[in-house]
């Protein structure tokens, strides 16, 4: 999944030819060491966001110490090049991840950096981070990630204009009033929602919502935890059946396995008022300025939580996303201790947390409310601190929190259910057989 | 052909070849050697490799997705093959021709050639947006009312081949214009002599003097289309569901996105035999391989 607002067609062109040449390098993808006993930080490349980076480093470096030199990569040549120079001599001292399974595979690897004394020593640091997004940061009861942007849950987005010619006034908070307003917009003659399916994670953000509505957050965790069968299990089944209902109902048109979200396809949609909403991660309200900006300026944005399922086990406070992105430090270091102090005195620092809300992210800091209540999306990004801080549980997106290839195989058959060449119930066997 | 070893002709000694016999040994033999070893191990790219035996091996036989990428490769090589000559052959000599409107005719089918990949399937993607692209307004025209080509599993691959076909065709145009343009004139003189009317002279001049040409464009077009992927995994990603999930691109998806480097490297080893044997068997089928001369007489 996407974690900045930004993704272009140029930057995911420039990602393939990296790709390629990080295949046709396999092993030595990282870039040279900065040398001179200096430290190197891997972080995404994001125009907004590394220039905030950057003074952080900047700040750092005008102390004592190592210096550190900032590294910025495109999203999917990242994993691949951080897979194969973690351990190596070639390693980044920090690094960028999204921890949970993500960072769990270095974890058990030895590969990173325990910070939990460093966090014990500086109580006020600590408790400074929103619990439920520091947990995901968090590996076997020890702090292995420092969360380092701003929280990303999913929710859905709305063309105002789309729902009020339909004579829709509030959006439903009841799974049956959301089937009722797919019938609606079908009925007024909209696609009632957009969906970007020739990327699957796209898709994957209707069956994590649904089982945690459906289910309550243990069927994942039984998931993440690989217990057999957590796959097949019912409340697994039901989720997929009513997805299976939403696209029987033509909730997403019939072409929606051909709408990509990279070239702004399921956005076009939605702006253009030929659909009526899109669930999507909150970087959506950025991308939309950048890529729709009338739309965005005339107020025709809204958003809502994704609804409660009558009957269902979940709390409909539960929120999925991506909780934060963090930063660890790689037990490999040169120098740990300079690597952690950076993570310590930097990322909940008065100038870095204001640097990333005025480029749109919404830290996961407590007691921002005044300060998330300014600038160009004040609106919303009160509406994500608030969702974020009401949340009880706050569940990784599927496909960062699962290892890899779980991860792959899991987007390869969800697809297949989307197109109906799956059954709900083989997909359960498939990714049963697939998770041992 | 027994005769000309006895001609003393004063070739470059052995020395000549081991620059690039080192350069040989070291970027192709070791990797692929390296290769081997990694598909008898599982390996992340993190933790170090585990050896694992036939384990790689015997799960190819039971993976759905590797029968089906196999499948899919070869009908994209195929197709590649016949829809590319078919049309780049005939173009290749009209365009060698030496009228100054072929010779610009010639310059815009090259542009394709001249675009990297991913700017190609970039572009494509975005003229195949169902809802906005082209696909959107000559989809209805050819019987697909929503526009749906790169989403519908039974269209999407046909797609890809035609994406292929478009950036590498101008590529055997040129070979096919240079090659025709080698054709002594007084062939066709004498096939006018003889009578000989145009379709004739192609077919019985032109043809059989470009066959090192077909071989060789051949011979590119079937080792490229087995290893090729930028597009695919541009474009599609596989997609819909693993409906052009060719070889190349499952080997990268497992190796790249699964991290099973193991498994990987063995389907990786299965493209590297089939691309070798298929070149071998092409050229010795075709004697190729002698280079006999199509002058013979001349």
């Amino acid at each position: 999944m996407p974690t900045w607002s930004t993704m272009r067609t140029a930057l995911a062109a420039a990602a393939v030819a990296l790709t390629v040449t990080a295949t046709a390098a396999c092993g030595t993808a990282g870039p040279a060491g900065a040398g001179g006993g200096g430290l190197t930080l891997w972080t995404l490349e994001n125009e907004g966001i590394n220039g905030v980076q950057q003074a952080a480093v900047d700040s750092f470096n005008s102390g004592e110490g190592p210096d550190i030199a900032l590294r910025t990569y495109v999203n999917d040549p990242y994993k691949a090049a951080l897979q194969t120079a973690i351990g190596s001599p070639n390693a980044p001292d920090v690094f960028y991840n999204w921890g949970g399974g993500n960072l769990k595979g270095y974890v058990d690897a030895g590969q990173v950096a325990d910070l939990s004394a460093a966090l014990d020593a500086n109580p006020a640091v600590k408790d400074a981070f929103l619990p439920s997004v520091l947990d995901v940061g968090t590996i076997n009861g020890k702090v292995y990630g420092i969360p380092m942007q701003g929280v990303q849950p999913v929710s859905f987005f709305y063309n105002k204009d789309v729902l009020s010619a339909a004579g829709i006034s509030t959006f439903p908070t009841t799974w049956q009033g959301f089937l009722d307003m797919v019938d609606q917009l079908k009925g007024a003659g909209v696609q009632p929602i957009a969906l970007a399916g020739s990327q699957p994670w796209t898709e994957l953000m209707y069956l994590e919502y649904l089982l945690e509505r459906n289910g309550g957050p243990e069927k994942f965790q039984a998931i993440v935890n690989g217990t057999p069968g957590a796959w097949s299990d019912a409340a697994v089944v039901t989720s997929l059946r009513q997805i299976k209902d939403l696209i029987d109902r033509g909730a997403f048109g019939s072409n929606f396995s051909a709408v990509n979200y990279d070239n702004q396809g399921s956005q076009a949609l939605l702006t253009s008022g030929r659909a009526g909403m899109e669930l999507m991660g909150s970087w959506e309200v950025t991308s939309l300025n950048d890529n729709f900006p009338d739309f965005v300026k005339a107020g025709k944005l809204g958003w809502a939580d994704f609804p409660a399922v009558e009957g269902g086990a979940g709390d409909p406070k539960v929120i999925v996303g991506n909780p934060s992105n963090f930063y660890s430090v790689a037990a490999s270091s040169s120098d740990v201790a300079a690597a952690t102090k950076f993570l310590i005195d930097d990322m909940t620092s008065p100038a870095y947390v204001k640097g990333m809300i005025d480029v749109g992210q919404v830290p996961a800091i407590k007691g921002l409310d005044q300060q998330i209540a300014t600038g160009e999306f004040a609106d919303y990004n009160q509406y994500v601190y608030k969702m974020v801080q009401d949340a009880p549980s706050f569940t990784q997106s599927w496909d960062q929190a699962l290892p890899a290839d779980v991860s792959q195989a899991m987007l390869t058959n969800l697809s297949q259910v989307f197109l109906g060449s799956m059954t709900p119930e083989q997909f359960g066997q498939a990714m049963d057989a697939a998770a041992q | 052909m027994s005769g000309a070893s006895h001609v003393d002709v004063a070739r470059p000694g052995f020395g000549w070849v081991v620059p690039a016999l080192v350069f040989f040994a070291l970027f192709a033999l070791v990797p692929m050697l390296g290769l081997i070893y990694l598909s008898f191990t599982a390996y992340d790219g993190l933790n170090p490799p585990v050896w694992v035996g036939m384990q790689n091996w015997q799960a190819l036989a039971g993976d759905q997705l590797f029968l089906d990428s196999l499948r899919l490769s070869g009908m994209l090589t195929l197709l590649s093959w016949l829809l590319q000559t078919a049309v780049a052959l005939p173009l290749g000599v009209y365009l060698a021709g030496k009228q100054r409107t072929r010779a610009v005719l010639a310059a815009i089918f090259f542009v394709p050639q001249l675009m990297s990949g991913a700017a190609i399937a970039v572009l494509w993607g975005t003229l195949f947006d169902p809802n906005f692209g082209l696909a959107s307004v000559l989809g209805p025209l050819v019987g697909v009312p929503d526009g749906n080509f790169i989403g519908n599993p039974s269209l999407a691959f046909y797609v890809i081949l035609f994406v292929i076909s478009w950036q590498f065709m101008p590529f055997h145009t040129l070979l096919y214009q240079g090659a025709t343009r080698a054709i002594p004139e007084s062939l066709y003189e004498a096939a006018t002599l003889d009578g000989a009317g145009r379709w004739r002279q192609f077919r019985s001049v032109t043809v059989p003097q470009l066959r090192d040409t077909i071989i060789t464009s051949g011979v590119l077009i079937v080792v490229g289309s087995l290893t090729y992927f930028e597009i695919v995994l541009i474009l599609t990603n596989g997609g819909p569901g693993t409906a052009t999930r060719i070889l190349p691109l499952h080997m990268y998806i497992e190796g790249f996105r699964s991290f099973q480097m193991g498994y990987a490297a063995a389907l990786a080893v299965v493209l590297l035999v089939i691309g070798t044997a298929l070149s071998l068997v092409i050229t010795r089928v075709t004697g190729y391989r002698q280079m006999t001369s199509q002058r013979e007489g001349m």
